[in-house]
């Protein structure tokens, strides 16, 4: 099946079977690593992607659903040289361990801050409450985000 | 190899499945392909209704609100009229997987699934929802309550879909209310949940009464006899204690890995206790004058 759509802002245009997992296929076929699979079902959020600047879960989603649409991965959220906020955040407050929950956590965090400029520290947890992380008890996840928060209204 | 299809309309839709009589549809696919992963479910060519907008939005006619099937609950809650004319539903869907999970998920798929524990059924079932079922031939319209026969079982033939979920707007209720024990906060099964409507009159009486719980037994239940032992009582702490004891022999539980039956049966009594403690001013109920509606918290 032939299938376009828009990776990390290039054009992709290529001939694949519909029923491969684009988890798979972002790693496997475009050698982007930095989505991880944690449990393949929903549960971990470690897959997360950006479809057209919403959070989403790329391992429910099959190689058919990607026509026609923007997809970011975490390779493709900087500007550049230029780490997103939250990117910079995550090292400035030392928000990762293992790392294995941080492009995931990061994805779904940079596209929330985006609509909700103003978050408290419950909204940033809920935001984030479909992304697991094992290794830090979330406390400098949250305050990352909340530091990051204020850098993107200032942006 | 699997066949996959994203039909862009109905149309189409009804072309596939007249090529493929037996493809299967998703939506989300946030239980069909988890089902399909854990080989608890087989198909060859599956269609994806991610993209049928005549089956998607949330529209306000008179004092019905439509919902299409295909729209995701990050949608429909973010829907000013769901917010404001039936707070049960939104808060039913804030409690409901995490916002990835939502972004994904649709409101038809929770109802399809037909789960004991869906939290999108207590919240319907008091609401009366009417859903509306397409096909080729045409539409027909069935209660909620006839269409789900147990888990995993409806009402749904052959090359049918659920298109889409009618509300009458329940104006005379003031208090909505929804709660669910699960083992945390996020992204977890209901152990039990209970959805309420009240209609309270100045002094606190109980004028009128809705209640449904789910993850107690094999549908959603609700009970004639609990709502007509509490009508006309204050709502107290002893006339809910005498509902509770009056509905205890409905609660049909399940044990599995999420919760015993015993410890089911206790939560549902206790959401019911609880019901004197939320519906208090101070308990995040914002009092109008006339009214009194339970606000979704900062969603
Ligand atoms: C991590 C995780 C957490 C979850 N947490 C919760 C939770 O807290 N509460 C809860 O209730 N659920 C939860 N779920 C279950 C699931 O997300 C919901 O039931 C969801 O609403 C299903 O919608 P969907 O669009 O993804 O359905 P799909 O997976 O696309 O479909 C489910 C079933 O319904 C059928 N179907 C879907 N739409 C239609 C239609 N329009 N017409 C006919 N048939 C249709 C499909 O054929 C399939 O059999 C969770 C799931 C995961 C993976
Ligand atoms: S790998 Fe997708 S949610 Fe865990
Ligand atoms: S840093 Fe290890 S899982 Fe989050």
């Amino acid at each position: 099946m032939l299938i376009s759509f828009c990776l990390n802002g290039e054009l992709k245009k290529l001939n694949i079977s519909p029923n491969r997992r684009v988890t798979d296929l972002l790693r496997e076929d475009f050698g982007l690593t930095g989505t991880k699979e944690g449990c393949g079902t929903g549960e971990c959020g470690a897959c997360t992607i950006l479809a057209d600047g919403e959070p989403r879960l790329s391992c429910l989603m099959l190689a058919a659903q990607l026509e026609g649409k923007k997809i970011v991965t975490i390779e493709g959220l900087s500007d550049g040289q230029k780490l997103h906020p939250v990117q910079q955040a995550f090292i400035d407050y030392g928000a990762v361990q293992c790392g294995f929950c941080s492009p995931g956590m990061i994805l779904s965090a940079a596209a929330f801050l985006r609509q909700t400029p103003e978050p408290s520290r419950d909204q940033i947890r809920e935001s984030i409450s479909g992304n697991l992380c094992r290794c830090t008890g979330y406390q400098k996840i949250v305050d990352a985000l909340e530091a990051a928060a204020k850098i993107m209204q200032e942006e | 190899m699997r066949e996959v299809f994203v039909p862009k309309s109905s149309t189409e839709l009804w072309d596939m499945w007249g090529s493929y009589p037996n493809a299967q549809v998703y939506a989300g696919g946030t239980d069909f392909l988890v089902q399909l992963r854990n080989r608890k479910r087989d198909a060859s060519v599956i269609i994806c209704m991610e993209r049928l907008e005549a089956f998607k939005g949330v529209q306000q006619q008179q004092n019905m609100i439509r919902i299409g099937a295909c729209t995701t609950l990050s949608h429909v809650l973010k829907e000013p009229v769901i917010r404001k004319h039936i707070p049960v539903l939104a808060t039913a869907i804030r409690r409901l997987g995490s916002p990835l999970i939502r972004n994904m998920a649709t409101i038809g798929g929770n109802i399809c699934t037909a789960s004991p524990a869906g939290d999108t059924l207590p919240p319907l079932y008091i609401l009366d929802a009417v859903l509306e079922i397409c096909s080729e031939q045409g539409i027909r319209h069935i209660a909620l309550k006839d269409f789900i026969h147990g888990p995993g079982q409806t009402a749904l033939m052959k090359n049918e879909i659920l298109s889409c979920i009618n509300v009458k707007i329940p104006q005379e209720y003031q208090i909505h209310h929804f709660e669910k024990v699960g083992k945390r906060k996020a992204m977890t099964c209901s152990v039990a949940s209970l959805a309420g409507l009240l209609k309270l009159d100045h002094k606190g009486v109980i004028k009128g009464v809705r209640l449904a719980w789910g993850a107690v037994g094999p549908r959603v239940l609700m009970s004639e006899k609990v709502e007509r032992s509490l009508k006309g009582m204050q709502l107290s702490a002893e006339s809910l204690e005498n509902a509770v004891q009056q509905g205890t022999e409905i609660f049909s539980p399940i044990d599995d890995i999420r919760a015993s039956a015993d410890y089911r049966r206790k939560i549902a009594g206790n959401l019911m206790r609880r019901l004197v403690r939320h519906v208090q001013p101070d308990a995040g109920y914002q009092i109008r004058p006339d009214t009194r509606i339970r606000q979704p918290e900062n969603i």
